[in-house]
């Protein structure tokens, strides 16, 4: 289309017509060589990626299918022990996989109202002037690298909770959750921000000439008509959340229990694989097993990545 | 300034770039690149010796990586490492590996360290034996109180099992020594990442107790006395050197084969008084001052 509207442009200029026809042969030219070529160079680079994931994931099978010849696979997927380096050693994956779902479901909670309140006054209440400062600081909370609110975690938020919840240790699962939803708002708040822009405006007119409230039509129109792409927005959040490591490494405590509350120290699976890998030979028990938790975290990103896609599909629909 | 005058300017400068980049080293002297990596307990002294090291030889580089003593072993039997450094000896399923990969390790013995054990400022204890660390970090000693403290919780801390002083910790401590002793550290132990992050944490909990190479003490936080029945040391020099505290052990560092040119000019500097002054300066004990503990 714009290839068109510019020569269109250009045939209205007038210009010596020996220039114009070398010009216009030029242009055909290009046209036929470089749309081809173009389209091929996508079409790899999307082929590319496609290839790279089904490769990584016969990395991680094949690492992982080969702990299983040593290591039965019912232990470790329902082995409630973690102690990689005992002899002989234990790997149950439940621990860390309980863990994991645990420090998730509490950051979604507290991230997700919060997140999809910011998008709908972002989206619908805020002013303009507002609005795109507040988009720009939320692209700005995007930015801030993980290490360093792991830092500000351990320095300030843990003995902070400490102190508030009278607990034996700040270092638990409660201010991974915390840093972890601070780190997934940026992702949910903008996703659905696009997904509450996107209503078409003759909803909201239809509403108003109804007579409903600005609320009215905010709770009962707006929001349902968006929530696939809000939907979506959590899900990649819970995706961005699971596979964050630093911070839960830095702040959970990392201890290999089965947690019963969120107020405990515990050990994450992506903990797990940052903490041990750099202590493994290639080729040991214990090498195949974080590639089999990998496989877990692999298995978990994929699914959630997918359903997430499911729901934006609907929306575009 | 006229077009041909930049030029020539420009030129110039190049020419004084190019010029510098182009000085010519002595063949005869060493050059390259060595890698040290593994334990966390020594990395600030060997960073150190790593400095003192590239003062003197200018055009050799020293690149010094923590990560814990099993990190350090696994890259020297990966190959990617010239220098290991371990808090702890190679374990024979660690040789046996790196024969395996053609790797044959050389252990030197570089300083000796205590193993310090260290609780909040405001924790009233001062003194434990081995046997009631063991009861606490194996969880089966779960308040301050049974040892007379407050009546606190006790929260564990250790570092990850990537660590020297983890694996070291578990065979003194945890398992007491013994070969056939499976026993583990508590399930509610804080697995930290880092002697530093343990530091913090004791400094600001009154409930934690966490153990860490001498070279982290700091007077933020309170290193208990250790004894052996009760016979309780200090972690100092003095002690580790008389072997009277209870927790000592030699650090080590381990190369493929027996070194060779610039990483044996590197290990050489470690061992030279130069290098062991820096260990000296990071809180450890020299290897000289306790040389007759070597076999």
């Amino acid at each position: 289309m714009v290839e068109n509207r510019s020569e269109s442009i250009a045939s209205r200029v007038k210009r010596p017509s020996a220039e114009a026809g070398a010009l216009a042969s030029w242009n055909r030219l290009r046209r036929r060589l470089g749309e081809p070529i173009i389209e091929t160079c996508i079409k790899l680079s999307g082929l590319v990626v496609v290839v790279f994931v089904f490769l990584i994931f016969l990395f991680l099978l094949k690492d992982s299918l080969s702990l299983f010849r040593q290591y039965p696979i019912s232990k470790f997927l329902f082995g409630t022990e973690w102690l990689p380096i005992s002899d002989p050693p234990q790997f149950g994956v439940i621990p860390l996989l309980l863990g994991s779902i645990y420090v998730t479901v509490w950051a979604i909670l507290i991230c997700v109202p919060l997140g999809v309140g910011s998008a709908m006054f972002i989206a619908e209440v805020a002013p303009k002037h507002l609005k795109n400062v507040l988009k720009s600081l939320v692209e700005i909370l995007a930015s801030i690298p993980s290490v360093v609110l792991g830092f500000l975690g351990i320095l300030w938020l843990a003995p902070a909770l400490r102190d508030t919840f009278h607990l034996s240790t700040g270092m638990c699962g409660l201010t991974g959750s915390l840093l972890l939803a601070f780190m997934a708002l940026p992702t949910i708040i903008s996703i659905s921000e696009d997904a509450l822009t996107s209503v078409p405006r003759t909803y909201r007119e239809a509403a108003y000439g109804l007579g409903a409230t600005r609320w009215q039509t905010l709770w009962r129109i707006v929001l349902p008509s968006a929530s696939p792409g809000i939907l979506a927005a959590v899900m990649l959040g819970i995706g961005r959340v699971v596979g964050e490591t630093m911070v839960v490494l830095m702040v959970t405590g990392n201890a290999p229990v089965m947690p019963k509350s969120i107020l405990q120290p515990l050990r994450t699976l992506t903990a797990t694989i940052a903490g041990e890998m750099g202590e493994t030979v290639g080729g040991s028990d214990h090498y195949y097993a974080l590639f089999a938790v990998g496989l877990v975290l692999f298995a978990i990103t994929f699914a959630i990545n997918f359903v997430a896609d499911l729901f934006l599909r609907r929306d575009r629909k | 300034m006229g077009l041909r005058t930049q030029i020539i300017l420009t030129l110039a400068l190049l020419a004084v770039v190019l010029g510098g980049c182009g000085q010519e080293i002595d063949p005869n002297e060493p050059q390259g690149f060595v890698q040290t990596k593994g334990s966390d307990t020594m990395v600030n002294a060997v960073q150190m010796v790593a400095e003192e090291f590239m003062k003197e030889y200018p055009h050799v580089f020293v690149a010094v990586t923590g990560g814990g003593s099993g990190v350090g072993i696994a890259s020297l039997i990966n190959k990617t490492c010239g220098v290991a450094s371990a808090s702890r000896e190679m374990k024979p399923k660690e040789i046996e590996m790196a024969l395996k990969q053609d790797v044959n390790p050389k252990e030197f013995v570089v300083a000796y360290d205590g193993v310090a054990v260290i609780v909040n400022k405001g924790n009233p204890i001062d003194k434990l034996t081995i046997e009631d660390l063991h009861r606490i970090f194996t969880g089966k000693a779960t308040r301050w109180s049974q040892f007379g403290g407050k009546d606190l919780p006790i929260v564990t801390l250790s570092r990850e099992v990537s660590s020297g002083t983890h694996m070291y910790f578990k065979e003194e401590v945890i398992q007491l020594g013994k070969k056939d002793n499976k026993e583990e550290f508590s399930k509610e132990t804080l697995l930290l990442t880092s002697s530093q992050a343990i530091v913090e944490e004791v400094a600001g909990n009154e409930a934690a107790i966490g153990y860490l190479g001498m070279g982290y003490l700091s007077d933020r936080t309170k290193a208990l006395w250790i004894g052996k029945g009760q016979d309780f040391h200090p972690p100092d020099v003095a002690n580790v050197l008389q072997k009277t505290y209870p927790l000592s052990r030699p650090l080590y560092v381990y190369t493929d084969g027996a070194p060779q040119g610039i990483v044996k000019l590197f290990v050489d500097y470690t061992l030279s008084p130069t290098g062991q002054k820096q260990f000296i300066e990071t809180g450890f004990v020299p290897r000289g001052a306790a040389v007759g503990r070597e076999p």
